[in-house]
């Protein structure tokens, strides 16, 4: 391996040399093979691919954890790497590694894919079932994973196969309408990606004389200015339609309302963070001047999400379409903190992902438990079923909170930092992301209202509402005692995260403000790249552990027509 | 002694705890006699620590207690931590003192209710999140409280969500509260802008360094987050339609703790609004407004609750306008005597309701004071406090808010006067109307349809059982007493002021008036609340209906829910829906469907020549594309 933008930090011995054990790869293959091996099974064998496919999952989850415990706490750069080439003359080689932005979302992953395998199995054909989910869980942390951009792109691009054939195959009426929409909508945009990877990688020969794949070396590469906006757009389609970001949304409330639950449980959960996650990655890694010249206007494709998601959330009579919408609400308040580019908004954003795919899995977990007992999704169907069934109600409320952003449960946390981080450089858009607040509360309050309280009407020859079973509150135990946790005290997940997040501010940072210098090479701790608060009166350059300050051009000129004291 | 500050709010947190897991299998009464010994356990603790801050020097009262970091990134950092200084133990002390009443009162009010324990669960909850707001050690552990009492409110008033109003009545609190708290939320960003920090201590020092529309902005933003919490204009409504909750919650939520907490935050950033002078006369005037608005309302009514509802509008209200006039003291001393005597109204009132068999309508009433010697009784010490009669605790604190008022500019006072006079005048007809005249219901009445009460046997009101007949006479106690503890004409008297001097500083009237104004001022406030009283009894002594006394704007409280539910609530649905059908459906979405079929139809006219799949077809379109833009981009990148 070369030298690379995040090299210094990577080669400081963090790794401790060779891994004894690979575990990113197994991540990858550990589901990829538990697919081949559940296509083996003939087809009547059900217990044994259920247990194939939860005995996967979990392991999966294990391999997680090992990779939590060995995670160094403190280190910005790429942890565990496992580097093999694969394509040599082309430079493609399966290198992958963990870092504080990826590793929770590969853990979450790792908790949502058994949970939605055990809270939303198919009945039909459970082979094929369980063989596209565990294929996809091996897409998807193969892609959180990747340090190559090719490698990347066909983990993100292989996503799209399974989630294709489990809303064809497993989905409710319109499910042909949805995955070919699903379909083309993100295959289209991805071609744009395609498209960026390939001239980015022949800029940065023609540069080097290199030909690489490889993130970290493709950072150093040098942009004009509108090659660095056009390839910048070429990536930013392929995540915004993803993640979605508006406008580029609409094939999602199709997508989420028509998927089998364990699909919208995906979709949601891990899938859309795909796209949020490719932003950080990839548009903050690769292209930081653009990234700053446009941060503006997806700063307001944010907002204007997390309004218009509740707008249009509160009149969906659908209760999943309602969590599709409110989802691009959620999404919205991600993309502001990525954009915003601050310390305390890029951590909040990606503690946020995670606290996302944690309390819209156990909603559609949750909607889908309310399917299986009155078999519609329409609330206007729906009342009163808090008095026969109060537990599963509690539930509901404590996940509809932890989304609507109570202190305490999850969601605050993230849109706190967000927000707070975003008041600092772009205050007007935290403003109105903070109205999103009040939306969410009026669109989910008065949903819950309509579906749990009120009289039960009895209808003749229907059975009243079934209250929660135990395997179904051993399905959602974990999601609901994450939700709590990581309100209570998420600082240990956020102690892993901001290293990572602080490098790469600073790696945008002097991107976009090349004069400032550099001091030695980017540390770790905590660092916020600016100089804020008229408090501190004189404009500070320190790198390190003193002052913790490093000033930032952008920040200073809105400092002192905000210093108006 | 002052380290054991930490059980304060625990104990309640370990209450719930314990009903959340078990609350069922302990049942009724059980469930109930623990919630209420936590709650009584905390209040135990609170007196030992307040005690213990009591015997330091003045100067030294302000402990600060970090138990952990509860989330940082960046530069900013959130601690979990409370911090003891007068001001929030005297908010604990009364805080865990009427909770422990009206907890024990519950279990008497709540006995044939069928959720009972799922009741005290929410309602130690209730305890530990408004223990939190007002011990916090920061901005953002007390809106963690903050949103934490908001919620538990909203579970209280929707607790029979079978009944439809109650559901509507706790979705509404909880939407006009977010409202507030989006304020709150800014102006926290703003205060981590300009401070970097969020702790109270820390802010404070550095307010020097802030500027002066900075700081008008979060002492105004903060505000906005009191007007939704503690329901002034414009966001009052909806704590007339949260009194479909349960009676004790109307007690201990929405008149003596919950509400009163943007009173409380607005004293403790007095640091602030010493410095914006311009922003806390709009809180006065806006709290002055709110006080009259509301006695008005309360004129009105003729629901039992909504009476006291709109009278703690006008009651809070009263308490901003002195937060407002720099008099912090005032603003607590009526906190806590209104948390005495509002809590004894609602308590008498739920006495009455349980004695009526849920119906709340006053003017089925009459002639009760008879058959329920102690809730007649101890409502009347209620009403003469309310009212200002001395010596009754009003009397004392209200007449301290008025006399602020006229230092800041007399036409406040005119406007705290008549709500004054309006105050002692509709509790009067409440009083009149439900416990004296005759009686205008009958034993052998239909009995009105409750909750799933069992229905159908005849009426023979009485005073209920020792649960709740205690907490009645300790709170008439404390109603016509409780004005001691703070008494105008000498230094030495002015007990609670010199207690709180650390945290709000001296008052600003010592020199302002001399003891004889104090002394006029006394009279002018017993003559308009003597005044009121009277008028009362010779309107409402004989009668039970006065259509000219009762105007329908004043019992629609201005109209004020209904405009905004016209202008806000139905302007959003029409938007959201026409965003819904029109924007999303045919633009956004359209536009997609559009580019699918204008692919579609090219693609048939392309058949004709290509005759291949389309999926060749648009894989050579890609290939081509990718070719030829990366084409261009090495030309222009390089």
């Amino acid at each position: 391996m070369t030298a690379s933008a995040f090299g210094p930090i990577l080669t400081a011995g963090i790794t401790g040399g060779q891994q004894a054990f690979p575990f990113l790869t197994a991540l990858v293959l550990v589901p990829a093979g538990a697919a081949v091996l559940v296509m083996l099974l003939p087809r009547s064998a059900t217990w044994a691919i259920r247990a194939a496919g939860m005995a996967a999952t979990l392991a999966v989850l294990g391999i997680a954890a090992a990779v939590l415990d060995q995670f160094q706490a403190g280190f910005g750069g790429y942890q565990m790497v496992s580097e093999h080439p694969w394509i040599a003359p082309l430079g493609i080689s399966w290198t992958l590694g963990v870092d504080g932005i990826s590793l929770f979302l590969v853990l979450m992953s790792a908790v949502l894919f058994p949970v939605a395998l055990a809270g939303a199995t198919a009945r039909e054909n459970p082979k094929s079932f369980t063989a596209w989910v565990l294929f996809l869980e091996a897409a998807c942390l193969g892609s959180f994973l990747s340090i190559d951009v090719l490698l990347f792109f066909l983990f993100f691009e292989a996503t799209l196969v399974p989630v294709y054939f489990l809303i064809a195959g497993w989905g409710h009426e319109r499910r042909g309408y949805a995955a070919t929409k699903f379909f083309l909508y993100t295959f289209a945009a991805s071609a744009f990606m395609l498209v960026g990877i390939v001239s980015l990688v022949f800029i940065h020969q023609g540069q080097t004389g290199v030909t690489t794949f490889d993130i970290r070396e493709l950072a150093s590469t040098h942009l004009s200015g509108t090659a660095d906006i056009v390839l910048f757009l070429s990536f930013t389609a392929a995540f915004a339609v993803k993640a979605p970001v508006f406008p580029f949304h609409t094939w999602s409330p199709d997508a989420y309302g028509e998927s089998p639950a364990a699909g919208s449980v995906l979709l949601a959960g891990v899938m859309a963070k795909l796209g949020t996650y490719g932003i950080i990655r990839f548009d903050l890694g690769l292209f930081p001047h653009a990234v700053v010249v446009l941060a503006p206007l997806l700063l307001t494709l944010g907002v204007v999400g997390i309004i218009y998601g509740g707008i249009v959330a509160a009149v969906q009579h659908d209760l999943k379409r309602l969590v599709a919408y409110s989802s691009l609400a959620h999404l919205g308040f991600i993309v502001v903190g990525l954009f915003a580019l601050t310390g305390e908004s890029l951590s909040g954003a990606v503690l946020q992902m995670v606290n996302h795919g944690i309390y819209t899995a156990a909603l559609f977990l949750l909607i889908a438990m309310i399917y299986r007992r009155r078999g519609t999704f329409a609330i206007p169907k729906l009342k009163g079923l808090q008095s026969s069934a109060p537990v599963l109600a509690a539930v509901f409320t404590v996940v509809m909170l932890a989304s609507i952003g109570v202190p305490g449960l999850n969601g605050f946390v993230g849109e706190f930092l967000i927000l707070s981080g975003t008041f600092l450089t772009h205050r007007w858009w935290a403003v109105a992301a903070t109205g999103g607040v009040v939306v969410a509360a009026a669109y989910f309050l008065w949903a819950y209202q309509r579906v749990f309280h009120g009289k039960a009407e009895p209808v003749t020859g229907e059975a009243p509402f079934a209250e929660m079973t135990w395997r179904e509150a051993l399905v959602l135990a974990p999601l609901v005692v994450l939700i709590v946790a990581l309100g209570v005290y998420p600082q240990p997940v956020l102690e892993r995260i901001t290293p990572s997040v602080d490098a790469l501010v600073l790696h945008v940072e002097q991107a976009a403000h090349p004069r400032i210098p550099l001091a030695g090479q980017p540390v770790s701790g905590t660092l916020a790249a600016r100089t804020s608060t008229a408090y501190s009166s004189s404009v500070t350059l320190q790198l390190g552990t003193g002052g913790e300050r490093v000033p930032a051009t952008r920040a200073t000129g809105r400092e002192t027509k905000g210093a108006r004291t | 002694m002052i380290h054991a500050a930490f059980l304060i709010p625990i104990l309640p947190l370990a209450g719930f705890a314990v009903l959340f897991s078990l609350g069922r299998r302990l049942g009724n009464p059980l469930a109930g006699w623990l919630a209420t010994a936590m709650v009584a356990a905390s209040f135990v603790v609170t007196v030992i620590v307040f005690v213990a801050l009591f015997q330091q020097a003045p100067a030294h009262r302000e402990f600060t207690q970090s138990w952990f970091t509860w989330f940082g990134a960046g530069r900013l950092r959130v601690g979990a931590g409370i911090l003891v200084d007068p001001l929030s133990m005297t908010m604990a002390a009364f805080i865990t003192g009427v909770s422990s009443l009206i907890h024990l009162y519950s279990i008497g009010y709540m006995k044939h209710d069928e959720q009972f324990p799922k009741f005290f669960t929410y309602l130690n909850l209730f305890v530990f999140a408004m223990l939190m707001l007002v011990l916090a050690d920061n901005f953002v552990l007390s809106f963690f409280g903050w949103e934490g009492v908001g919620v538990c409110s909203y579970f209280l008033i929707a607790f029979w969500f079978e009944r439809d109003e109650a559901a509507s009545a706790g979705k509404k609190a909880m939407i006009f509260n977010r409202i507030g708290d989006a304020g709150f939320l800014v102006a926290l960003f703003l205060i981590f802008e300009r401070t970097g920090s969020f702790e109270y201590t820390t802010v404070f020092s550095r307010l020097g360094h802030v500027g002066t529309p900075s700081l008008v902005a979060i002492a105004l933003l903060l505000f906005l987050g009191a007007v939704g919490k503690s329901a002034q204009i414009p966001l009052f409504p909806w704590l007339a339609d949260a009194m479909a909750g349960p009676t004790p919650v109307s007690a201990l939520i929405h008149a003596a703790t919950m509400v009163t907490a943007g009173v409380y935050l607005m004293c403790r950033i007095n640091p602030i609004l010493h410095l914006t002078p311009d922003a806390a006369h709009v809180i006065a005037w806006v709290g002055a407004v709110t006080a009259f608005v509301g006695a008005t309302s309360a004129c009105a009514q003729n629901d039992i609750k909504k009476v006291l509802a709109y009278s703690t509008v006008s009651q809070l209200g009263y308490m901003f306008l002195a937060a407002g006039s720099g008099a912090y003291v005032a603003a607590i001393f009526l906190m806590l005597t209104h948390a005495f005597y509002k809590a004894l109204l609602f308590l008498g009132s739920g006495s009455v309701i349980h004695a009526m068999d849920e119906d709340q309508d006053i003017k089925n009433m009459g002639g009760l004071a008879r058959l329920m010697p102690i809730t007649g009784v101890t409502f009347l010490i209620g009403w003469f406090s309310i009212a200002g009669v001395p010596p009754f605790s009003g009397f004392w604190s209200k007449g301290d808010v008025l006399q602020n008022a006229w230092a800041v500019t007399p036409a406040l006072w005119v406007i705290g006067a008549v709500s004054a006079l309006l105050t002692a005048y509709y509790m009067g007809r409440e009083y009149f109307l439900v416990f004296l005249g005759e009686r205008r219901w009958t034993e052998a009445r239909p009995v009105a349809d409750g909750h799933g009460k069992e229905l159908g046997h005849g009426l023979h009101p009485h005073d209920p059982s020792w649960h709740m007949s205690l907490p009645l006479v300790v709170l008439a106690t404390l109603a016509a007493l409780g004005g001691f503890i703070d008494l105008p004409f000498h230094p030495n008297l002015v007990f609670l002021e010199r207690w709180l001097d650390p945290v709000v500083g001296p008052s600003l009237l010592q020199t302002h008036f001399s003891v004889g104004q104090e002394w006029l001022f006394s009279v002018v406030d017993a003559v308009i609340a003597v005044t009121g009283v009277l008028v009362a009894a010779s309107v409402w002594r004989a009668s039970s209906s006065r259509p000219a006394l009762e105007p329908r704007f004043l019992f629609m409280a201005w109209f004020v829910d209904r405009g905004e539910d016209r202008l806000v609530a139905r302007t959003s649905t029409a938007l959201a829906n026409f965003t819904a059908t029109v924007v999303e459906s045919r633009i956004v979405d359209g536009a997609v469907n559009g580019v699918a079929d204008l692919t579609r139809w090219s693609g048939e006219r392309l058949r004709r020549i290509q005759s291949g799949y389309v999926r060749n077809y648009a894989l050579g379109l890609v290939a081509g594309l990718v070719v030829l833009v990366a084409y261009v981009l090495v030309r222009v990148g390089s």
